[in-house]
C-alpha cells in the first residue's frame, strides 16, 4: 500500500519543477509548459486526497483544474503569435511593452 | 505490485518533468511534457481515477500538446544561446534547499481528516465514471456551467487574439 504522503511528495516535486522552470527558462512557451507541470502536481495532490479521503470532491476540482489548464494554453499560445508577429522574439526578458 | 508500478510512475514523471525544463530545444521540451502528462496519467489509474485518466490523455496529450506542437512549427523558432535566466543557480540552491526541507516535512506528516461520503468499494461498484457524473451533476453543477462558460469566453478571447490584423495605413505592417 503506497501512503499518501509518496503521493504528496511527488506531487510536491513536480511543483517544484514547473516553480523553477518559470522561474529560470526565458522561452515564453516553455514558461508554458512550465505552468502545465505544476497544474499537474496540483491535480497528482488532489486525486490522491480525494482516494484516500474517500470523497469524489478532489476528482471533480481536477477536471474542471484540466479544463482551466485548456483556456489558459490557448489564450497563451495565441498571445505568443501576437508578439511574434510583431516581430519580438519569444524571450520574455524582451516583452516589455504592453503596446507598439 | 501497486509499489512497483507507482515507483516507475512517480519516477518517470518527475524525470520528465526536469527535462522538460532543463532541454534546450522546445520541441524535445514538448516531447519530454507528453512523457510527463502520460506518466501521470498513470499514477491516476493507481488512484481508481479512471475517467480522469481518459482525460489526462484526450485533453492533456491529444489536445493542450498537439496545440502547443503546432505553435513551435508555426513559429519555427531558432534555439536560443542564453536560454536560462542569468543568474538562474541563484535560483537553484534556494530552491532545491527549500524543497527537501518542504519534503521532509510531507513525508512525516500522517495527513489524517475526515472521510467523505465516496469510500472505494462504493467508487468501484458501479465504476468511477459514473460516480463523477453523478457528483458533477448534482452538487457541482454551477461549477460545471461557469467552467463552460469559461471555456467560450477563453475560444473567443484566442480567436480575437491571434486573428490576422488589419493593415492600418503605414503604421503597422504584417
Amino acid at each position: 500500500m503506497v501512503p499518501l504522503s509518496a503521493y504528496v511528495a511527488v506531487s510536491a516535486v513536480l511543483f517544484i519543477t514547473g516553480l523553477l522552470g518559470v522561474l529560470i527558462r526565458r522561452n515564453f512557451i516553455i514558461v508554458l509548459m512550465s505552468v502545465e507541470i505544476m497544474l499537474n502536481a496540483a491535480n497528482v495532490n488532489l486525486v490522491a486526497f480525494s482516494y484516500y479521503l474517500e470523497s469524489m470532491a478532489g476528482q471533480l476540482v481536477a477536471l474542471f483544474i484540466i479544463a482551466i489548464a485548456a483556456g489558459e494554453a490557448a489564450i497563451g499560445l495565441a498571445i505568443i503569435i501576437v508578439v511574434f508577429r510583431g516581430k519580438i522574439s519569444t524571450n520574455v526578458d524582451e516583452m516589455n511593452l504592453l503596446k507598439w | 505490485m501497486v509499489l512497483v508500478f507507482f515507483t516507475y510512475f512517480a519516477l518517470v514523471s518527475i524525470a520528465a518533468g526536469v527535462l522538460t525544463v532543463a532541454l534546450k530545444h522546445p520541441v524535445h521540451c514538448g516531447l519530454a511534457l507528453l512523457a510527463l502528462l502520460l506518466h501521470v496519467s498513470g499514477l491516476f489509474i493507481l488512484l481508481n481515477a479512471e475517467f480522469l485518466w481518459a482525460v489526462q490523455v484526450i485533453v492533456y496529450a491529444g489536445a493542450i500538446l498537439v496545440l502547443y506542437l503546432f505553435v513551435l512549427m508555426l513559429l519555427n523558432l531558432k534555439t536560443d544561446d542564453r536560454y536560462f535566466h542569468s543568474s538562474y543557480l541563484y535560483f537553484l540552491a534556494p530552491a532545491s534547499l527549500g524543497s527537501l526541507y518542504v519534503l521532509a516535512l510531507l513525508v512525516r506528516s500522517p495527513f489524517g481528516g475526515a472521510k467523505g461520503d465516496a469510500p472505494t468499494v462504493a467508487v468501484l461498484q458501479d465504476g468511477d465514471t459514473y460516480a463523477v457524473g453523478i457528483k458533477m451533476f448534482s452538487e457541482y453543477l454551477l461549477q460545471f456551467e461557469v467552467v463552460g462558460v469559461f471555456l467560450l469566453g477563453a475560444i473567443i478571447g484566442a480567436i480575437v487574439l491571434a486573428k490576422t490584423p488589419k493593415p492600418i495605413g503605414d503604421k503597422r505592417e504584417g
